[in-house]
């Protein structure tokens, strides 16, 4: 043993779905399991600011995470944990003031003081419009609320991460190693500035502020270039501090980073490769010492088929444990100083992100180039070529496009191979939220409500109101309300429209061509709605449909995300559109492509065709059909011109 | 097809996408089924009838955000409002993506707001072919109709021909004033609207140079000097004047008499293009070209009060025969 042993990274399993205190037996189960911190995955309508019994929640309450309509379930989901001794992170964004002070106001009912505190609000918005889709305001008010967050906790909870600057979401979208880390910097950089240019912000806190800036980042397959990655980041970060914010203290300057390695690569087929592509994608962000993750958790081996059991889950925690405890990793300093491989390549990396960065803030910064969609443009071009990449068989993917021949899986056959959020679920927890408005002081309500938009109004802090809110019992569709009537709502750019076509070949040229063939047999050319139905605001699939219909000469209307079926029977009608082709990933597709079904029905449109794609577990593909959906596609599915093909067939058959 | 027609009049929601389904489609037969629609319509629809609004400006201007912001006002009126929005389709393909809608979050479930996107098709940054005709269907549904076009080369020329009042939307900073008065795009709007005024002087600045470049170009009307308003779609400043100086315009068109000659000349237009477009120039030749062919509708629309729509096919019929 060369030296002391490193004290291992904070380990973690993202979860939460149904209930609070359905979650809460699920957190102190995993805590028993040697878990040390915690990490709470809300639902879509917590995250989006909607009640559970609002139009839009209808099919999402708890089904990718745990519904949180007011302090009751704040207070529920947290109970028997010790606050004062627990680091939680909450995947939250949007919505992220209010739930920190509905965990504020939890403690404070404990008898706990919020400086005694200590987790993570993820509070990265830019990302959202980017990737992840649960945004509600326009940039600037969403800047300011961030903003609200990092001076609220620099000031009273000093051991909070205000803000968790993802990364990993951008990995998702498609971001190559370099747009990565440029546009994660790119988004500090924009909180950061704005932070600076606060009026009620004390200049001297700005380095502390810096210091409690964390980040979230992805760990891909390619994991030499991984390492070389965080090493970059660790080193780009450190020059920005010093550079641009003046911070010399070194503790402040440190690239503190927790990781979700990648799921973008995990596969449908042979889905039990994933448990080694989980593990060797961890060692990329805990390799290098000095650029090791502060905080992990990992995915389950199953999730593109469906939502992970507890069982799944455990796997992924003694992957870690492994690797922590086991093995000799954390038994020595770092293995990289002094390798020229590495170091070349960190230093390629960090040039050519600099470079990249240099091109945002010369735009504008982070926030400009939301707006004006050159990020986003960016990563659905990287996605594109991605994709393409694997159709063609370039990028090898074992199981997907190579190596295919298998035994049965002996993993996933069987019933409750997944876990299946049950459908009572969203109405009890309606009946929670019911029971909740009658039994609050409604003046105490009223009187807060008053207060948080007084507040508002005039450019305060909203976090010591959303407190008072919190106690006073407001719920989580009335927090946001408040807010969407002083700012607005938002539609971010969806970024498609300026995506580079691909070179032609024979498989696209194929399909061109029957599409051709069959717009004269229609009169018009193909005319395809790509929707989003729900809160899933995961829209990578539905834009690389879209990308790659246009290429194939289709006319596609895609509206973005965030409709309700309603609104999407409408658009079809409206728009004259040969065929409807639907994305969900909440696992919400039940409901919302059913009710897309009815509603074509009622329309008159019974015969225009739908299909579907997600992460739809093999029966409730067989109950979608049955339902009449043509076509059910699932991320095994990864040749789209090949799924294109088949609408085509659709069309035809249809309209034949 | 009267049945369709008059269920248009009734302004029944589902008879506009059939109408603009119907206009679309290239077969033989539908293409009579088109010609005999238009021409019911264009009977019912001599006296002015629905507001028509073009708005053109450069990509990333805020057009379909101004068009947002102008419907929500309408809309507080009881006014229903039809809108086409026309995308660049690919050269190389055909496809397009038609993205435009998640901008125009006012026109989601509301019955009196509809949206219909259209893809140029083989028009460069034009019009896309049945534009036109699409304009008239929702004319006779809708109060007020809004076409929207990307900002670049032959589109706003287009537009301009097919609406009561072109508002060019532009956007402050945006350096390309130069570029827009060399194509001769300043000399066409009757209206030009500088979004995002909360920027301040950067706005001004914008409006100052419009000013100075409609000062070059020549006037289109006498009687019209286009004004420039200042204002910003997202937070709605501005919107109502923008209505009212649309109108204004409107009443103006009506009060000498311009408004019947526009409409007729928006229909020859539509009968050349389509002409060109089926047969090209040489087929125009054989009953002696463009110019022939234009003369013969004023004429129709003046004298004889026959249907642009039926001369169409009287036309068509006699280039088929050799002229």
């Amino acid at each position: 043993m060369t030296t002391q042993r490193d004290r291992p990274w904070m380990i973690r399993t993202y979860s939460g779905h149904s209930s609070a205190s359905a979650s809460n037996a699920l957190y102190r189960s995993n805590l028993d399991k040697g878990q040390t911190g915690l990490s709470v995955a809300f639902d879509l309508p917590t995250q989006t600011g909607y009640d559970a019994d609002h139009p839009l929640a209808r099919g999402e309450v708890g089904k990718v995470g745990v519904p949180i309509g007011s302090i009751d379930d704040m207070q529920t989901l947290l109970a028997g944990i010790p606050l004062e001794r627990m680091n939680t992170s909450m995947t939250i964004n949007a919505t992220a003031p209010w739930l920190l002070a509905l965990y504020v106001a939890t403690a404070e009912r404990q008898g706990i003081a919020p400086d005694q505190l200590a987790g993570t609000t993820q509070n990265d918005i830019i990302k959202e419009y980017l990737s992840r889709g649960t945004y509600i305001f326009p940039p600037e008010a969403s800047m300011r609320l961030t903003t609200d967050v990092v001076s609220y906790t620099v000031a009273e909870i000093p051991k909070w991460n205000p803000v968790n600057i993802c990364s990993y979401h951008l990995q998702e979208a498609g971001a190559t190693p370099v747009q990565e880390i440029a546009y994660s910097m790119a988004n500090a950089i924009a909180v950061l500035d704005s932070l600076r240019e606060r009026t009620d912000f004390a200049a001297d806190a700005l380095p502390r502020a810096f210091g409690r800036i964390s980040f979230f980042v992805n760990a891909g397959i390619r994991f030499v270039e991984e390492v070389c990655k965080v090493r970059a980041m660790t080193a780009m970060w450190q020059e920005i501090g010093r550079t641009r914010y003046g911070v010399d203290d070194p503790k402040l300057l440190r690239f503190r980073y927790g990781v979700q390695v990648n799921s973008l690569g995990l596969t449908e087929a042979q889905p039990e490769n994933n448990v080694v592509r989980i593990a060797l994608e961890a060692l990329g962000v805990t390799l290098s010492k000095n650029a090791r993750a502060r905080s992990i958790q990992l995915p389950a081996w199953n999730e593109a088929l469906g939502l992970p059991r507890p069982w799944d889950q455990q796997w992924s925690l003694r992957t870690q444990q492994i690797l922590a405890h086991e093995t000799d990793l954390l038994e020595y300093e770092d293995l990289f100083d002094g390798s020229h491989v590495v170091e070349e390549r960190t230093a390629a990396l960090r040039d050519a992100a600099q470079t990249e960065l240099d091109r945002v803030l010369q735009i504008g910064g982070a926030v400009a180039a939301v707006d004006n969609a050159y990020m986003k443009q960016r990563l659905v071009e990287s996605h594109t070529a991605r994709v393409r990449a694997i159709e063609s068989g370039e990028q090898i993917v074992v199981g997907v496009n190579q190596f295919r021949e298998t035994e049965t899986s002996l993993l996933t056959t069987g019933d409750g191979s997944i876990l299946e959020v049950d459908e009572s679920a969203e109405r009890e927890q309606i009946a929670r939220l019911e029971a909740h408005r009658r039994a609050r002081n409604a003046h105490d309500v009223e009187a807060a409500l008053q207060q948080l938009k007084d507040v508002i109004a005039q450019g305060g802090n909203v976090l010591p109101p959303s407190i008072r809110a919190a106690h006073a019992g407001l719920t989580t569709g009335e927090w946001a309300n408040a807010l969407r009537a002083v700012f607005g709502e938002y539609r971010a750019p969806t970024g498609v429209g300026g995506a580079a076509s691909s070179a032609p070949n024979e498989a696209t040229d194929d399909v061109r061509q029957r599409v051709h063939a069959l717009a004269e047999q229609l009169g018009r050319p193909l005319k395809m709605l790509v929707g989003k139905p729900g809160l899933d605001g995961h829209s990578n699939g539905a834009e690389q449909i879209a990308v790659k219909a246009r290429d194939v000469g289709i006319e596609v209307v895609y509206d973005g995300i965030r409709l309700t079926p309603g609104e999407i029977v409408q658009s079809a009608a409206d728009e004259g559109v040969h065929v409807i082709g639907l994305s969900i990933l909440s696992g919400s597709h039940g409901v919302l492509v059913v009710d897309v079904i009815d509603g074509l029905r009622e329309a008159g449109l019974a015969d225009l065709p739908v299909v579907v794609g997600g992460i739809i577990p093999d029966a409730d593909a067989r109950a979608l059909e049955a339902a009449g959906v043509r076509r059910v596609y699932t991320p095994k599915d990864f040749d789209l011109t090949a799924i294109l093909g088949e609408v085509v067939d659709v069309v035809s058959t249809a309209h034949g | 097809m009267a049945e369709l027609a008059e269920r248009l009049l009734a302004r029944e929601r589902a008879a506009v996408s059939e109408a603009l389904n119907c206009i679309d489609d290239q077969r033989p037969g539908a293409r009579d089924r088109a010609i005999e629609l238009l021409s019911t319509l264009e009977r019912d629809g001599e006296d002015g009838g629905a507001l028509r609004v073009g708005v053109t400006g450069a990509p990333g201007g805020g057009k379909s955000t101004l068009i947002d912001a102008c419907v929500r006002a309408l809309r507080a009126e009881q006014a229903t409002v039809g809108i086409i929005a026309v995308d660049p389709s690919s050269p190389r393909t055909g496809g397009a993506l038609l993205g435009d809608r998640f901008r125009m979050r006012s026109s989601a479930r509301d019955p009196g707001v509809f949206v219909r996107s259209m893809a140029a098709r083989d028009r460069l940054g034009g019009l896309a072919d049945a534009s036109h005709a699409s304009v008239e269907v929702l004319a006779s549904a809708f109060d007020v109709v809004f076409v929207e076009t990307v900002g670049i080369g032959q589109s706003e020329a287009d537009v301009a021909r097919q609406v009561d009042t072109t508002v060019f939307v532009a956007q402050p900073g945006a350096g390309d004033m130069l570029q827009f008065m060399k194509a001769g795009v300043l000399e066409l709007p009757d209206l030009l609207f500088v979004n995002k005024a909360d920027t301040g002087p950067a706005a001004e600045r914008t409006a100052n140079e419009l000013r100075a470049g409609l000062g070059l170009g020549e006037r289109k009307s006498a009687d019209w000097e286009p004004p420039i308003l200042l204002g910003s779609a997202r937070d709605g400043t501005g919107i109502g004047e923008l209505l009212d100086t649309i109108r204004a315009h409107r009443r103006l068109l009506e009060k000498t008499e311009q408004l019947v000659p526009l409409r007729r000349r928006a229909r020859a237009n539509f009968v050349e293009e389509t002409l060109l477009r089926r047969y090209g120039t040489w087929g125009a030749e054989r009953i002696g070209g463009r110019d022939a062919i234009g003369a013969r509708v004023v004429a129709a629309c003046d004298e004889s009060r026959e249907s642009v729509f039926e001369l169409l096919n009287v036309l068509a019929d006699e280039i088929e025969r050799g002229g």
